[in-house]
């Protein structure tokens, strides 16, 4: 029997199981985008039938790194930029658990950049929100990775002469295979992207803008936006790297402009990084953490085995 | 230093084979029955270079690298940059030969290949008057040639051992014995053909020397040859640890590669990663989901581990992370050992350190204490560190086989079962308190932790100060308890290790003089006081593997019973004998330091030396070393 018994547990799920019971007063500013991914993911995860118990939500630093305090389930709120390598390796050691990881454009796009390529890269089969203000709110407004170009704050006083990241592009150059963009203003819509990045076996990205009221009142409220499935005027194969890609260039450039386009950009089967490795044979079948917690797991005597070339 | 022994060094260039080589032949002398200890240096490049490996082999213990070499096995660089004797490197060909050459001891033997290294380069060494002059030795043969009649030029490594067995009246029967296993039937068989090739020209000459392989009987017991990696990745193997992540980099690199070499074997995971800070990132994801997990680097890669170090200390995670020291600072010397990043161990990371620290002073000091630091790690939840160096790491020395007949232990410390927290859920109102200020279920600060996937067990950990719940506070009467909580958790550790005995002592009890040693010379330290307290003198050594927590109480003791105390370690700014003042707060006066940070590990003699200056108040021979007197002195 599985000492982890809240996985995969046939069930009927609540939203309001995946809300603390006593939830902590959020930190987060009337009207911000945070309050959005929050209740989508809630709702996917519900509508999902996950057990809160089975989830794993690892945040990394600022605003968004707080969504692990008013979100109910297992928690690691970790370091700046580095949730995904903490949400990666608790996968492969646990590929039973459902592993989320989010966090701020600053932190996936900036100081974390490193480790969103190579994540990408190694598809790991977890989900990735990162909340995209274009503006770093909790130290109090500086320009951010995303930040348009000519982005004037305390720290670029005449204005950001930097052209800003390209997140679509950049994960899928890196190797995501799902890669979608939604917005706060679009509830329905990020649910639904949510419960799909879940329920995808591979790294999933979605890039969510949520606004900031308070820090980025010039910035729009990425509204009104387009869900590109939804209108005649794009039409384009989200499986077709080619065309994904320059789908994805055309909406960067978009946000710039004021014109917000929200959806499905890529989608690919690739195995996931768990199954490529369990094919060399340098990852066991059975999920690694059981065998700690089996009584009947058998533990070798290592030392005892491989001193015998030594001698 | 007896009569009784060879230490023999076999010089060329990276590239030449001379890592396989000296493994083959120190395996075969501890074969047969002799105990043996190499010494590795090696520069930071793939091809060419000055490299040596010494073998010291005698019918007594082995301890350490001993003084100087009395065999000299110049092979020539084969992949010398440049011959130019003005160049920036110096004449690289030449360098096997001519580099060190005063370290060879007199009545010592010098073989050389001079179908590589040109004889009129040779004549500016000046070494007939210098061979004179020293009663060397000299036998230059062309094991180039040798080497290509019977196969290819990198041979000339084996050719090189036939001489020696020749001139030492070796038993090549174990030697050949480990090609045997090691090689297919072709490339064998060419290279005993060399090998007896250049045996029986060796033969032919004229022997002047009196040098011979020591005495030697079959061992007792079966004995293994194992570095100091081997003994570390053997000993996470053994205490359960699945989970290795890493960035390369020397000399950490090791552990890393034997560890990932071995893990799949036992059904578990290595991951090779994009940086130090993933890398130490992913030990705590894997530790958090309920594994046993390490990681390790090397200096600037732990460098970048810090804040994940720090994460680990505030959320409570176990993970066990080991530092394998090389001088710095920045870039440093890579294949270099120093013990300069002590300090760096200890206090890296923001705020408080709560941490444990242990410093392996041997190979099987090695195996026991990463097995002490993954049960301390996941026991009181707490980051453990394993700093050991790049002399430790690569030197070869003969272990029992016997002793490594050790039963594993998975046990993951504590975590809950799902059973109890169903028990502590109904106590604490339907919400798991991972960090309890006093836990029913802990003991001695220890609140258990669930794992993701049980039900009912669902907690945040956050680097953020944070209640009993797990939920960020900054309210100042939680912060002061969790704080408290935290780092009482050394107390008790510090009891455990006491208990332990990871001190090793040496030397007669109530000796007059001390001297304190911490990491990877610890036994070369003990070779000293051995032979200084034949030389009349009268002293003791204690060899400190405790870092955090402290041994406060053990070193008190020690140094209560001495009148003075030498501390030696490698490193420029006297960092152990700092802690142990910082630690203690007393015996100040009695502490004074013998630093080395030239880039070579202390020889025994370079100890004795040392210590009689220090007592003599004289100056040392050299710049080899410094000596820095008590505070107030």
């Amino acid at each position: 029997m599985s000492a982890f018994s809240a996985i995969g547990e046939q069930r009927e799920a609540e939203e309001d199981e995946f809300t603390p019971g006593i939830e902590p007063q959020p930190t987060w500013c009337p009207g911000c985008g945070d309050f959005a991914v929050n209740n989508a993911l809630k709702k996917a995860m519900s509508n999902l039938g996950k057990n809160p118990d089975e989830v794993l939500l690892c945040t990394g630093i600022g605003c968004s790194g707080k969504l692990n305090s008013y979100f109910e389930s297992y928690g690691f709120h970790t370091i700046h930029g580095r949730s995904l390598p903490v949400a990666r390796a608790a996968k492969l050691a646990n590929p039973g658990v459902e592993v989320v990881a989010a966090g701020g454009d600053g932190d996936g796009y900036g100081i974390g950049g490193n480790h969103f390529m190579h994540t990408a890269r190694e598809n790991h089969d977890m989900t990735y929100i990162v909340f995209n203000n274009e503006i770093f709110g909790l130290t109090k407004g500086q320009t951010s990775p995303t930040s348009p170009k000519g982005h004037k704050s305390k720290t670029q006083p005449h204005g950001s002469a930097k052209a800003p990241v390209r997140p679509l592009s950049l994960s899928l150059a890196s190797g995501a295979s799902y890669v979608a963009r939604t917005a706060a203003v679009n509830p329905n819509q990020a649910a639904e992207i949510i419960a799909e990045a879940v329920e995808h076996d591979g790294f999933a990205h979605i890039d969510f803008l949520t606004q900031c009221p308070t820090w980025n009142k010039d910035a729009r409220q990425y509204v009104p936006y387009t869900d590109v499935q939804d209108s005649d005027d794009y039409d384009f194969d989200v499986t077709d790297r080619r065309e994904a890609g320059d789908m994805m260039h055309e909406v960067e450039e978009k946000l710039w402009e004021g014109e917000v386009l929200t959806g499905r950009f890529y989608k690919s089967d690739r195995p996931s990084y768990g199954e490529e490795k369990r094919a060399t044979g340098e990852m066991p079948d059975e999920p690694l953490a059981e065998r700690y917690y089996d009584d009947d797991a058998e533990w070798e005597r290592c030392a005892e085995q491989l001193i015998d070339k030594h001698t | 230093m007896t009569d009784q022994e060879l230490i023999w060094r076999i010089a060329g260039g990276s590239g030449d084979g001379i890592d396989s080589n000296s493994r083959n032949f120190a395996k075969a002398l501890m074969r047969s029955g002799l105990d043996v200890f190499t010494h590795r240096h090696y520069p930071s490049r793939i091809r060419g270079g000055h490299t040596y490996v010494e073998v010291r082999a005698t019918p007594d213990e082995a301890e350490s690298r001993g003084d100087g070499y009395n065999f000299l096995l110049a092979l020539g660089d084969s992949f010398a940059r440049n011959p130019q004797e003005d160049a920036y490197y110096g004449n690289e060909e030449l360098k096997p030969l001519s580099e060190n050459l005063d370290e060879l001891r007199e009545g010592g033997i010098i073989v050389y290949d001079s179908g590589l290294v040109e004889e009129e380069q040779v004549e500016q060494l000046d070494l007939e008057a210098r061979a004179e002059e020293n009663d060397w030795h000299v036998y230059p043969v062309d094991l180039r040639s040798i080497a290509k009649e019977h196969g290819r030029e990198i041979m000339r490594n084996n050719a090189g051992i036939g001489v020696t067995a020749a001139l030492l009246d070796m038993d090549l029967s174990y030697y050949e014995e480990i090609m045997d296993e090691n090689w297919g039937e072709e490339i064998r068989d060419a290279n005993i053909a060399a090998i007896r090739d250049a045996y029986e020209q060796a033969q032919e000459f004229e022997h002047t020397h009196d040098l011979q392989m020591p005495d030697h009987e079959e061992p007792d017991t079966q004995q293994a040859l194992v570095s100091g990696s081997d003994a570390i990745a053997y000993g996470a193997l053994d205490a359960g640890c699945r989970f290795i992540a890493g960035y390369p980099m020397t000399p950490w690199t090791d552990v890393f590669t034997i560890m990932s070499q071995n893990l799949h074997k036992f059904g578990g995971i290595s991951e090779q990663v994009e940086d130090e800070i993933a890398a130490a990132a992913l030990a705590l994801g894997a530790s958090h989901a309920g594994v046993k997990a390490m990681s390790g680097s090397s200096g600037g890669g732990f460098a970048l581990m810090s804040e994940p170090l720090g994460l680990a200390e505030m959320t409570e995670t176990p993970v066990v992370l080991i530092e394998a020291m090389r001088a710095g600072p920045s870039t440093g010397m890579p294949t270099k050992p120093e013990q300069g990043d002590l300090e760096h161990v200890l206090y890296t990371s923001q705020g408080d350190s709560a941490r444990v620290v242990l410093a392996p002073g041997n190979q099987e000091e090695c195996y026991e204490q990463i097995r002490i630091a993954f049960e301390l790690a996941y026991d009181y939840q707490i980051p453990a560190i394993l700093v050991y160096d790049q002399k430790l790491q690569g030197e070869l020395r003969n272990v029992d086989v016997d002793f490594f007949d050790r039963e594993p232990n998975a046990d993951p410390g504590s975590v809950i079962t799902e059973e109890e927290i169903e028990e502590a859920a109904e106590h604490h109102a339907g919400k798991f308190k991972r960090f309890q200020y006093e836990a029913e279920n802990g003991k001695d600060n220890v609140s258990p932790r669930s794992v993701p996937g049980q039900k009912g067990g669902r907690f945040l950990a956050t680097g953020n100060e944070h209640n009993e719940a797990g939920h960020i506070s900054e309210d100042p009467a939680n912060r002061v308890l969790q704080m408290n909580r935290r780092l009482d958790k050394l107390d008790s550790i510090r009891e455990e290790l006491d208990a332990e005995g990871t001190q090793t002592y040496h030397g007669p009890d109530d000796a007059e003089y001390g001297v304190m040693a911490w990491g990877s010379h610890q036994d070369t330290v003990f070779e000293a006081v051995d032979r200084l307290n034949e030389n009349g003198h009268s002293v003791k050594a204690i060899g400190v593997s405790d870092l955090m927590p402290y041994p406060v109480e053990e070193v008190s003791a020690f140094l209560e019973s001495v009148e003075e105390c030498l501390v030696v370690e490698m490193n420029a700014t006297a960092q152990f004998r700092g802690l142990t003042q910082k630690e203690i707060g007393r015996f100040g006066p009695k502490l004074s330091s013998l630093l080395k940070y030239n880039g070579n590990p202390f020889e025994p003699a370079e100890i004795v030396e040392g210590f009689e200056s220090s007592i003599n108040g004289e100056d040392l021979a050299s710049n080899d070393m410094k000596y820095v007197p008590a505070a107030g002195d």
